[in-house]
């Protein structure tokens, strides 16, 4: 490094190093510029003018866009910037809906923090707002167009880091907004409900949907009895709303708090977590065995369980049919403990507390509910819970540690790793090791799988057989390894995903937070926490034994099957109804309907809607036929489908089609 | 088969661009050229074989004023509202046409899908408002009733129009 190279910032020699731009050296140097748009994990887009400052012989620019040379002299506080600075602000707030005081993100809003900083007390303009229509449709978010200040930040995390763009400007100028594609609400598109965006976005436009208020009627029902589970990555981020340090252990607070609010037991998804390593380890040791949906791919996060659904169909059989640990938990509690109990069914209320906004869809996804009933009633967020502690007028810091209810409270620490990416692979390996070697291993730690890189690959040799193995965090790093794999350049025996950057400790349901150093935090204290507690591996978890014993059977029974096991469906990205492109004129006549979603179209749709056009009108067809496209008829892997008549034709071929058409067309004269 | 033939011309355009997603502006355009507007489904499809987001796509097609997501009737009447034509009373000429094609505010294309009256800012004709643009054609120095007249020489000639074909 040449300790020539430094630039002066209001009058402090700052050394230039690796920073990219302004911004960053302005940071080091201790002062904190407010900017909306800027993310280091995101691109650059310099739309917000908040970090506009002063560079000597340049004028005003903004920071996060200007690249450092040697010998500037910036200055961050002039009194034009100042004035711009609160302009901006004041502009913004005119244009915002003014219904702060009772908005989700109220505590944890920058625009309100930023009029604070800069001492705004009145705004100049004219209130503009305009009153959109507010997108509740997710189940796992709430959009207020209402809110949105146009920073771009959920754009960007939506496109770039998890690849979905699921949601992008539209119009311009004072229309501008930030909306899916063609307005529809946000559960008809492709939306994977990881909640990345809600976690970025800056103001109440993107939130978290609630379920506080259910679940305080389930509690205040004297009908109902209302159980808990908790997921790992809950019990290291808690503490920071009420001020304590991220990766800080509050297991025992959570639990007490749990009970105090009026949960009649509290379990822990770690439990499951462990079920899920028995089951799903020996998923793998079958699959490796019998060679078939080799890589297997974890099917734990529900978010990238519906990326694969509705982007990669042809991988739909790599993911393990295990349910994830929240859903297991779901089935065993509404089937075991509402005996264990003495409570009907119906009166069982499973609440989880998780660390994700797309726990909240996988809850309602039909395949887990029976009878109407479903297994999981309803997910809170770590900050949902924060907020019902906080109305309770607990203090949370100084609750006396309480313990987990059993059998489902009791876990050892490899499922309690599950929060953070890598755990789910470490806990597999601990299994897996021990079962195909048939030999215990005194150290249960696999160092080399953990790691912040999005995607960490290791190799190893087991029982005389080499394995590969990726760990994946965030869904464009998905993606990547996917896109790998078809090129024939990637080949993995086992690969983790988690949608959330550093997995589910990163997920959108945690404290709000923008320094994503953060997530190392976290992961110290879930792997320190696997350090106290007494045991590692889930094999040598007694209620586990248990369960099985007295329970579900063997590894993979049919009871086990039919309780924590699923399976899963291509499905459309854009739902609505099929979208035909071209009838004949005659209204009878034999339907012929061509899959043009991505799916079909990439294996070939355009060739077999060609090869039938031609054929028709070779054979003199055209008054007996209807041809049309449609988006998806969710059979991706198996595309190109073509329908004719009543019959689907799925991996069709121009002959299989034609053969088809020649049969179906007789009766239509 | 009208709609296939536009279907097939949607894939052609597309392949002639290579199936690059730099391509979307000049593939929309050659697309609305083809409907008059944008359809959702096509742009659905135009994402999908671009390998980008429907939502990307809808930002793109909504940002330029030049591509429209709503059909267009046949005749597609833009009335000059800029500062000089607006001065000249433009909207009186707006308003006459609105009530001969019996139209309603937020309706601005008659049922038989013939007719479309929108206000531009400014035709760059200002030396002849108040002004307007029937498709490509400019008329100008308008009062409403040589607007409405202009109005219904069209219908009359489709009208005739229609007359010849159902005779043929
Ligand atoms: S929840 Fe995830 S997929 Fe959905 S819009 Fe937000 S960032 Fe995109
Ligand atoms: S990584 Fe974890 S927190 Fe994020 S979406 Fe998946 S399950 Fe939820
Ligand atoms: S203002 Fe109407 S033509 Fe210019």
């Amino acid at each position: 490094m040449n300790e020539d190279t430094f630039i002066t910032i209001d009058n402090k020699d700052i050394p230039i190093e690796r920073e990219q731009n302004l911004l960053e050296l302005i940071r080091k140097a201790g002062v904190d510029l407010p900017t909306f748009c800027y993310h280091s994990e995101l691109s650059v887009y310099g739309a917000c003018r908040l970090c506009m400052v002063d560079v000597e012989g340049m004028g005003l620019v903004p920071a996060c866009s200007t690249p450092p040379s040697p010998n500037m002299k910036v200055k961050t506080n002039t009194e034009e910037i100042r004035k711009m600075r609160k302009i901006i602000v004041e502009l913004l707030l005119a244009n915002h809906s003014q219904n702060c005081p009772t908005c989700q993100k109220s505590a944890t809003c920058q625009l309100q923090a930023l009029a604070r900083r800069l001492g705004i007390t009145k705004i100049r303009f004219k209130n503009q707002s305009r009153d959109l229509p507010i997108d509740e449709s997710s189940p796992s978010l709430v959009r207020d167009p209402n809110k949105c200040v146009l920073c771009g930040d959920c754009v960007r995390i939506c496109s770039e880091v998890q690849t979905v763009g699921a949601i992008d400007f539209a119009y311009r100028g004072a229309q501008t907004v930030v909306i899916p594609s063609f307005g529809k609400d946000l559960d008809k598109v492709e939306c994977v409900n990881c909640g990345q965006c809600a976690r970025i976005c800056p103001t109440g436009a993107l939130t978290p949907k609630s379920e506080v208020d259910d679940v305080w009627r389930a509690i205040h029902n004297p009908d109902k009895v209302v159980i808990a589970q908790i997921a790992p990555a809950v019990r290291v981020a808690i503490g920071e709303i009420f001020g304590l340090e991220p990766g800080k252990i509050t297991t025992g607070q959570i639990a007490a708090a749990l009970r105090a609010i009026g949960f009649s037991k509290v379990f822990d998804t770690s439990f499951t977590a462990d079920l899920t390593v028995i089951e799903e380890s020996n998923e793998f040791i079958r699959r490796i065995q019998n060679k078939e949906n080799i890589p297997q791919f974890t099917s734990c996060c529900p978010a990238w369980v519906k990326f694969i659904e509705q982007y990669y169909p042809e991988f739909v059989h790599n993911l393990s049919t295990c349910r994830s640990p929240q859903q297991m938990f779901g089935a065993l509690a509404k089937e075991i403990l509402s005996v264990q109990l003495g409570v009907k069914i119906e009166d069982i209320v499973v609440v989880s507390i998780m660390p994700c906004t797309a726990k909240k869809f996988e809850a309602r996804r039909p395949e887990f509910s029976r009878d109407g009933i479903r297994d999981v009633d309803y997910v809170l967020t770590t900050q949902e819970l924060g907020r019902m502690i906080e109305e309770t007028g607990l203090h949370f810091n100084e609750l006396g540690p309480e313990s987990f209810n059993l059998p489902f409270g009791f876990k050892t620490g490899a499922g309690v790793i599950f929060g953070n990416s890598g755990g789910v692979s470490e806990a597999v390996l601990r299994y897996v090791t021990e079962k195909l070697t048939g030999e215990r291993r005194e150290n249960y730690e696999f160092k080399g799988v953990r790691g912040d890189n999005g995607i960490r690959e290791i190799k190893f040799s087991l029982a005389g057989r080499e394995f590969s193995m990726a760990i994946v965090s965030g869904l464009g790093n998905a993606r990547k390894v996917l896109e790998d794999i078809k090129s024939g350049n990637g080949q993995y025996d086992f690969i983790e995903v988690m949608a959330c950057p550093g997995g589910c400790i990163g997920g959108a349901g945690q404290p709000v937070y923008t320094d994503i150093s953060i997530h190392q935090k976290r992961t110290k204290g879930l792997y320190e926490n696997d350090r106290m507690l007494e045991l590692h591996k889930s094999q040598d978890n007694p209620y586990i034994s248990e369960l099985y014993n007295s329970f579900l059977g063997d590894v993979g029974s049919p009871k086990a099957h039919e309780l924590l096991h699923t399976h899963y469906k291509s499905r459309k990205r854009i739902t609505d109804e099929d979208m035909y492109l071209s009838y004949s004129d005659k209204a009878e006549g034999l339907e012929i309907n061509v899959c043009f979603g991505t799916g079909c179209f990439i294996k070939g749709s355009q060739k077999i809607l060609r090869g039938v056009l031609d054929y028709i009108s070779r054979n003199g067809l055209k008054n007996r036929v209807n041809v049309s496209a449609s988006f998806c008829f969710e059979a991706c892997d198996r595309g190109p489908v073509i329908r004719v008549g009543d019959r689907v034709i799925e991996q069709c071929t121009i002959e299989k089609a034609t053969e088809a058409i020649e049969k179906e067309v007789e009766v239509y004269v | 088969m009208e709609k296939l033939r536009k279907f097939e011309r949607v894939l052609e355009i597309v392949d002639q661009n290579n199936r690059q997603a730099s391509r979307l502006i000049p593939i929309l355009q050659a697309v609305q050229a083809e409907y008059r507007y944008l359809p959702e489904e096509i742009l659905t499809f135009i994402a999908t074989s671009l390998g980008i987001s429907p939502a990307r796509v809808f930002g793109v097609a909504t940002f330029y004023s030049l591509f429209t997501l709503k059909p267009k009737g046949r005749y597609h009447i833009r009335v000059c509202n800029g500062t000089a034509c607006h001065v000249k009373r433009s909207m009186d000429i707006y308003n006459a046409i609105h009530k001969k094609l019996n139209l309603q505010p937020g309706k601005d294309t008659t049922e038989d899908m013939l007719f479309t009256v929108e206000t531009v800012n400014c035709l760059g004709a200002c030396g002849l408002a108040p002004a307007m643009v029937i498709n490509e054609e400019v008329y100008g120095q308008l009062t409403p009733e040589r607007a409405t007249e202009i109005i219904e020489d069209i219908i009359r000639k489709e009208e005739n129009h229609e007359l010849d074909t159902h005779g043929a």
